[in-house]
């Protein structure tokens, strides 16, 4: 009976693992961030090079009604011009002191046209509007309304370099994270001036935030200071933190 | 494989590729149960819905971490001038709080590979080896109110047959690997997807079948707890019908 089976054990179990291979091939097209020789961040970087295979990449996360507008806690950094914190920042103080009358977003790096914009620039951009889940590491929800000029209208506004692979955010508050080309062209990412209609609050990252629907909450950058695109992956370290969090 | 008779299958071993997948799904479970209670013990709260975090009510609150009912927070804004506006507030003491998810959420990923890889490869021999048919599926003449009391019967008296040495299972064995593998364990990796902002803007339908993440959450919750009360009592089975022997049969052991 055994010489009879079509599929052994063995020729199942290969087929199988290179049909995952093959899937994964085209996610590994795209530039990894390191991984630091830990098992952990290489299991982390199989799920992004597996989501980026398999999922569309314009996919759209759930958008909700006004009425599904929920509560939401305030987390992680809730003020860089508080000088009682290590994240104090003062050049934030500063602005935040003057209204972020002077505040200016520069956008640098692998750009036609480098430059700053200020808030009211930033308004003028055609804004999109988007209700949305956020979904906090800790395992709680918030579902909010944002407003914000899409990222892939300023990066086109500035000129992306055809060499970019990468779109790396700072905080006021001290934080430098990056997200690829896809999240970054993604229609739903957008750098958020508005929350629930009003502009947005201090404790949820003013004068502007990163709102990246597809991933966890904290890769949504609060207290944006600076962007910068560039072909390598500028690396801050193992923070500790998975790098992709679409899981 | 049509209807032999059932005495050759009585003196069939567990098949390699079985124990193999048994022992790499028993560690990717035990590591899910150990970073999913630390994952729970950050955020002790279980909603309903869509919505949930420590500015609206739970459905069920485990005291299991001092994460569990904290009050350090700044005064509420509401984000409306309605008088039932959802609110704002900021939240302070963060590093009191306990939270090791940096290496717990990865952990519990990479062994989810670990066990989702090995649980498609699993299903696929098991039902193209006929496993499942053989062994697994219950018997149509297998599943009279007559058998049934009989084995539940035996289970209550602790009559506990000896081990065979391979897959010959009772009924009421055959309904719970049966339940454990097409019922649970796919309903913990339906809702652990439904958790995922990257999977369900691919799928939303997930989102609407299960009614939202937090009901999601709550579910991939109970199930997991439907999951360890599984491993409790097949442990506890394996020790009432021999422990050393089942563990040899069901690693390197050869038959007597």
């Amino acid at each position: 009976m055994k010489k009879k089976q079509i599929i052994t054990r063995r020729a199942a179990i290969t087929t199988g693992v290179a049909a995952l291979g093959a899937l994964l091939i085209p996610g590994c097209n795209q530039p990894m961030p390191p991984n630091y020789g830990n098992i952990l961040r290489m299991g982390d970087n199989f799920t992004y090079a597996a989501h980026r295979a398999l999922f569309s990449s314009q996919s759209l996360a759930k958008e909700y009604s006004f009425s599904d507008i929920s509560s939401m806690p305030a987390t992680g950094t809730i003020n860089p011009a508080d000088t009682s914190k290590e994240y104090f920042s003062e050049t934030y103080d500063k602005h935040l002191r003057s209204g972020f009358e002077n505040w200016q977003l520069p956008i640098e790096g692998l750009v036609a046209r480098p430059g700053n914009y200020s808030l009211d620039q930033l308004k003028k951009f055609n804004a999109r509007t988007q209700i949305t889940r956020h979904t906090c590491e800790e395992g709680w929800t918030a579902i909010a309304e944002w407003t914000g000029v899409p990222l892939r209208a300023l990066l086109e506004h500035a000129g992306m370099m055809p060499k970019a692979r990468w779109v790396n955010f700072y905080s006021y508050d001290g934080w430098l994270d990056c997200i690829d080309l896809i999240d970054a062209f993604h229609p739903q990412t957008i750098l958020a001036y508005g929350m629930n209609g009003k502009n947005l609050s201090i404790p949820h990252g003013a004068p502007i935030r990163l709102r990246l629907e597809r991933q966890i909450g904290f890769k949504s950058m609060k207290y944006l200071e600076k962007i910068v695109v560039t072909e390598e992956y500028v690396d801050p370290g193992d923070i500790g933190w998975a790098w992709y969090n679409g899981f | 494989m049509s209807s032999q008779p059932s005495s050759i299958s009585e003196n069939e071993k567990h098949q390699p590729w079985v124990k193999t997948s048994h022992w790499i799904i028993t560690i990717s479970f035990l590591l899910l149960v150990f970073t999913g209670i630390e994952i729970l013990m950050v955020h002790p709260r279980l909603y309903w819905g869509e919505v949930g975090n420590e500015l609206t009510p739970a459905f069920l609150e485990l005291p299991i971490s001092r994460n569990h009912n904290r009050s350090d927070w700044e005064a509420e804004v509401p984000f409306f001038d309605a008088e039932n506006s959802p609110v704002s507030a900021g939240r302070n003491g963060e590093e009191e709080m306990f939270n090791e998810n940096g290496w717990g959420r990865s952990l519990h990923f990479l062994s989810a590979w670990f066990l989702v890889v090995t649980g498609l490869v699993y299903v696929i021999l098991g039902l193209f080896t006929g496993h499942f048919q053989k062994h697994i599926w219950p018997r149509l003449r297998e599943l009279t109110p007559i058998q049934l009391f009989r084995d539940i019967r035996e289970h209550i008296k602790m009559k506990i047959a000896p081990p065979t040495g391979g897959p010959q299972y009772g009924i009421l064995q055959k309904i719970a690997y049966m339940s454990i593998i097409f019922i649970s364990l796919p309903m913990a990796i339906i809702t652990g997807f439904t958790m995922s902002p990257a999977i369900t803007a691919a799928f939303p339908f997930l989102l609407e079948i299960f009614g939202g993440y937090q009901t999601a959450r709550t579910i991939h919750f109970f199930t997991s707890i439907g999951l360890e009360i599984f491993l409790v009592m097949h442990i506890a089975m394996i020790i009432l019908s021999g422990f050393k022997q089942q563990v040899r049969y069901m690693t390197i052991g050869k038959q007597p």
